[in-house]
């Protein structure tokens, strides 16, 4: 693996060793010395340049906890003027010798770019790209849900998994249709037509417009956050008629299986897309979601710099 | 010769399954000896043979004790000083009994004791789990070449070997036989 | 007097070799080959074409030298084959005035590779709200016949019908950018399966064809002249087929990068593939390959946007949209309507010179290889091949979707007005 683009980009085994190994760095964080010394001398780059404390922080702690040096550079208003501060900004980063970039940008296909570009020699990894993907969220979400539904081994085969919200708008949606689809899992996305991308008819995921069908048929639901904003440009009427569509209320809740769980990438909107009682019931499993992101961010960085890069190579 | 064929590396065993048996119970009873009993004894292997290895001598010591032993795995990948001499590697599996093992004796178990490397990066991980009241060190195979200060204190066969050879040890639960071989190098 | 020049050997349109004989800027006599008398130029196994005529070009002058100007893009333009170029109106300050639009066409005249005809706004700043001085630019110095908001649509439709009306006083057309505004809000690829993976917001065919739609019918309802640039969809072509078929007075251009490329590039997320109309798809191009082959589609023009380096060594969503086209439109030609059978030489001529020169009014350009015709032309070899090079190109950008690719034809000679701009693949002065 040199960089993390898209969940697209994994075949079966190495989204398997991704969680295996995630799995194994998971026991870190149970123990008092919560630190390995495994990327001593690599320097991580956190390139934000988009705001998202979470995704970030969980990043650094990552990276942190596999002893690397962390950078964290929170670069702005690029997307408005000519976009020069991407490629100004990496050859920066290349100058300090940046054996990683993680990066978050409002562009899609912008880590695209920077990998390929020739602009740096490092790792890159994709924190979330404009309306493109997430692909370690997506490996977070797959991580525990083969802790609660699998035995925490092997892949997904078999399991139903609902994606609920804007699905148009969504990197999270995207990288986990992907993904799961690669572990075998079957994809329902469940939105209004207008919050579903054009040609999502031949996407690897079966297409539904009701929520109340779908639940009772699921081992998970994954509510996306619907951002308020995009009642202005007329993707659905209001806030109310919404909710009561597609939002996650206790009623709905109890549409589902008895073991199945409800996932949300953060960060929530109570009231729109998820009631306050269940996003605070047993089955949310928002908290262990953020744990598991730590543990799927080391393996990654783990997986990328642990062993032999190119540069390396170049120094033998 | 133009068949493209290689020439079979020698091979000799050094240790078939019978020599393989006396030894490990051997190691055991030296580890409940050096001890006086099993008692705060926590056996940890190093993947991949080494945590078989360790199941075998925890069931040889439970005869000779009268109690069961504690036994774990401990990874060494993550601690390793050669990983940027080879792409990252696969983790192996890390068990710790669930007791931890401050102030418990560790016994690191290895299949072959070779440079000495691995069992400071297993020094190292210990380190970072906890503060055992000691730890000793068993393995199957000696076979020399210690690049760092390190002795085994339980040993199963000495064995004098060339750099160039390589000694493989290969158990049932993994390679369906149990024996030890040397092979390659010039005899 | 002036000598003659005896192009030797050459075959117009692919036919039987002749002696072209050009004396005062006019061909003065076509004879058998080997019987013209003057100075000769070797032109065996070369096809002789009218000069191009693009109806569709970006020379950035004034305000973006730094892209272009109208001497490197006049450059450009006659390396490629062309004789005559139409300047898009989107420079700053906009050729909206009989200022702007002259001084172009004095800059084009002074530089002399090819007649620079500028084409003049069809609204006040390409702002949609106003009518710009369409008279005065008509009959300024620049005789400016082609009105257009390209970069830009002009999306008002009482807006659109008075401009129509308008220019039917000086058998002016209107040349619509076709793009819907609402529907292309921040668009950055063609919307389908692969914009919805990408993440790239859709550029629907829709948005194309509802403008396409509504101004032929406001074309025919107004009596006037309607051109549609850079056509890029199958839905496009079936509209304008009907129009033409009704006798509306509808004309349209396609450019090369739309018969060749299709959306699948984006994929990379290369902005050198950023183009507005974007890319689309196979099933388009080949609709849009047949339209020029029948002639519902009746012009190629090149769209030549060009665009400084940072803007486009950069994310997708900030990179400008265009693409170079003036040195490689022949070439695209040869391998998307020769090589396929789908045109023949005189056909590829008819498309690339005499139509676009009888749609925007290109005076002493499109009247083929005749006696008595202004000596615009342009000598190819059809079994050249060569390698794109962007650097080596005489634009002052590099934008060039086709770097590193072979591509055939090559254009070896091009004369103006029976002078000699390009020789042996460079410029003659």
């Amino acid at each position: 693996m040199r960089h993390l683009l898209s969940a697209g980009d994994l075949d079966l085994d190495e989204a398997c060793l991704i969680l295996d190994t995630a799995a194994q760095l998971a026991s870190v964080s149970d123990r008092s010395v919560k630190k390995l010394p495994t990327l001593r001398g690599r320097t991580v780059v956190n390139l934000f340049f988009e705001d998202s404390t979470r995704t970030r922080i969980s990043f650094e702690i990552a990276a942190k906890r596999l002893s690397a040096d962390v950078i964290n550079f929170a670069a702005r208003g690029s997307s408005v003027s000519k976009g020069e501060s991407l490629k100004d900004t990496a050859l920066t980063l290349e100058a300090m010798g940046a054996d990683a970039v993680v990066i978050r940008h409002g562009s899609s296909g912008a880590p695209h770019r920077l990998a390929t570009a020739g602009w740096i020699q490092g790792s890159v990894v994709n924190a979330g790209d404009g309306t493109h993907e997430h692909p370690t969220q997506a490996l977070l979400d797959a991580f525990t849900l083969r802790h609660h539904l699998r035995d925490g081994t092997g892949d997904l085969a078999g399991l139903q998994v609902a994606i609920v919200g804007d699905i148009l708008h969504s990197r999270v949606a995207r990288s986990n249709v992907l993904l799961l689809r690669t572990l075998g899992a079957e994809v329902t996305v469940v939105a209004p037509p207008t919050l579903l991308p054009f040609g999502v008819a031949d996407w690897p995921c079966v297409v539904s417009y009701n929520l109340d069908e779908v639940l009772p048929n699921v081992d998970a639901v994954m509510m996306l956050r619907v951002q308020t904003e995009r009642m202005q440009a007329a993707y659905f009427p209001s806030e109310n008629e919404y909710s009561r569509r597609y939002g996650l209320d206790v009623r709905r809740m109890g549409l589902l299986p008895p073991h199945a769980i409800v996932l949300h990438p953060g960060p929530m909107i109570r009231g729109m897309e998820i009631s306050a009682d269940v996003a605070d019931s047993p089955r949310a499993v928002m908290a262990e979601q953020v744990a598991n992101g730590v543990s799927i961010r080391m393996a990654v960085l783990y997986l990328l710099l642990g062993g032999m890069t190119d540069d390396d190579r170049k120094e033998l | 010769m133009d068949s493209g064929m290689t020439v079979p590396a020698e091979r000799s065993v050094v240790l078939d399954a019978g020599d393989m048996g006396r030894a490990i119970r051997r190691i055991a009873h030296e580890i409940v000896e050096r001890n006086k009993g099993a008692a705060d004894l926590i056996l940890l292997g190093i993947p991949t043979r080494g945590v078989f290895l360790a199941q075998r001598i925890a069931s040889a010591i439970t005869p000779i004790d009268g109690e069961a032993v504690e036994v774990g795995a401990l990874d060494i990948t993550l601690y390793r000083d050669d990983l940027r001499l080879r792409p990252a590697r696969a983790l192996e599996p890390t068990a710790i009994p669930a007791g931890g093992i401050d102030n418990k004796v560790v016994v690191l178990i290895d299949d072959v004791l070779f440079s000495g490397r691995t069992v400071r990066s297993a020094l190292d991980a210990l380190n970072d789990i906890g503060r055992p009241r000691a730890v000793q060190l068993a393995a199957l195979v000696d076979r020399g070449h210690r690049e760092l200060p390190i002795r085994a204190d339980f040993v199963g066969k000495n064995l004098p070997t060339a750099l160039a050879e390589q000694v493989r040890v290969r158990l049932v639960e993994f390679d369906e036989i149990d024996e030890v071989t040397i092979e390659g190098g010039a005899r | 007097m002036t000598l003659s020049t005896v192009i030797r050997g050459v075959r117009p349109y692919n036919e039987e070799p002749v002696d072209v004989v050009v004396k005062g800027g006019v061909i003065a006599e076509v004879v058998k080959a080997g019987s013209g008398a003057g100075r000769v130029v070797d032109a065996s196994g070369l096809i002789a074409l009218p000069g191009f005529v693009d109806l569709h070009t970006h020379l950035r002058e004034p305000g973006r030298e730094d892209a272009e100007t109208i001497e490197t893009g006049s450059q450009a333009a006659a390396l490629g084959g062309f004789t005559a170029v139409f300047a898009m109106a989107n420079t700053s300050p906009v050729a909206d005035t009989a200022g702007v639009v002259e001084q172009v066409w004095h800059l084009g005249q002074q530089t002399g590779l090819v007649d620079v005809f500028p084409v003049g706004a069809v609204t006040v700043g390409l702002e949609g709200a106003h009518l710009a001085e369409l008279g005065a630019m008509a009959t300024s110095v620049a005789q400016v016949r082609m009105f257009s908001d390209d970069g830009k649509c002009v999306h008002d439709a009482a807006i659109m019908r008075r401009a129509l009306e308008y220019v039917k006083a000086f058998d002016g057309v209107i040349a619509q950018h076709a793009q819907e505004p609402r529907l292309t809000v921040d668009a950055q690829m063609n919307e389908g399966l692969l914009s919805g993976q990408l993440g790239l917001a859709g550029w629907p065919s829709v948005a194309e064809e509802s403008i396409v739609a509504r101004d032929v019918l406001l074309a025919e309802h107004v009596d006037s002249r309607l051109h549609v640039c850079h056509v890029s969809t199958a839905g496009s072509v079936d509209i304008i087929r009907w129009a033409k078929s009704k006798g509306i007075k509808v004309t349209a251009e396609v450019t090369p990068h739309h018969l060749l490329l299709t959306e699948d590039l984006v994929a990379s997320y290369d902005p050198v593939y950023k183009v507005n109309p974007p890319l689309r798809t196979g099933a388009d191009i080949a609709a849009l390959r047949a339209a020029l082959a029948d002639g519902t589609i009746d012009a190629l023009a090149t769209d030549h946007a060009p665009h400084p380096h940072e803007d486009k060594d950069c994310e997708w969503a900030a990179a400008a949209f265009g693409m170079l086209g003036l040195q490689t439109a022949f070439s695209i030609a040869v391998l998307t309507m020769i090589e396929s059978g789908l045109l023949d030489w005189r056909a590829l001529a008819d498309r690339m010179s005499v139509r676009p020169a009888r749609i925007g009014h290109a005076i002493g350009h499109g009247q083929g290889l005749v006696v008595g015709a202004p000596a615009n032309i342009c000598l190819v070899d059809p079994d050249a091949f060569w390698v794109a090079e962007p650097s080596s190109f005489a634009s002052k950008s590099r934008n060039s979707p086709y770097a590193g690719m072979t591509l055939p034809g090559r254009v070896v000679h091009v004369y103006k007005a029976g002078k000699a701009t390009v020789v042996d693949g460079g410029l003659a002065c």
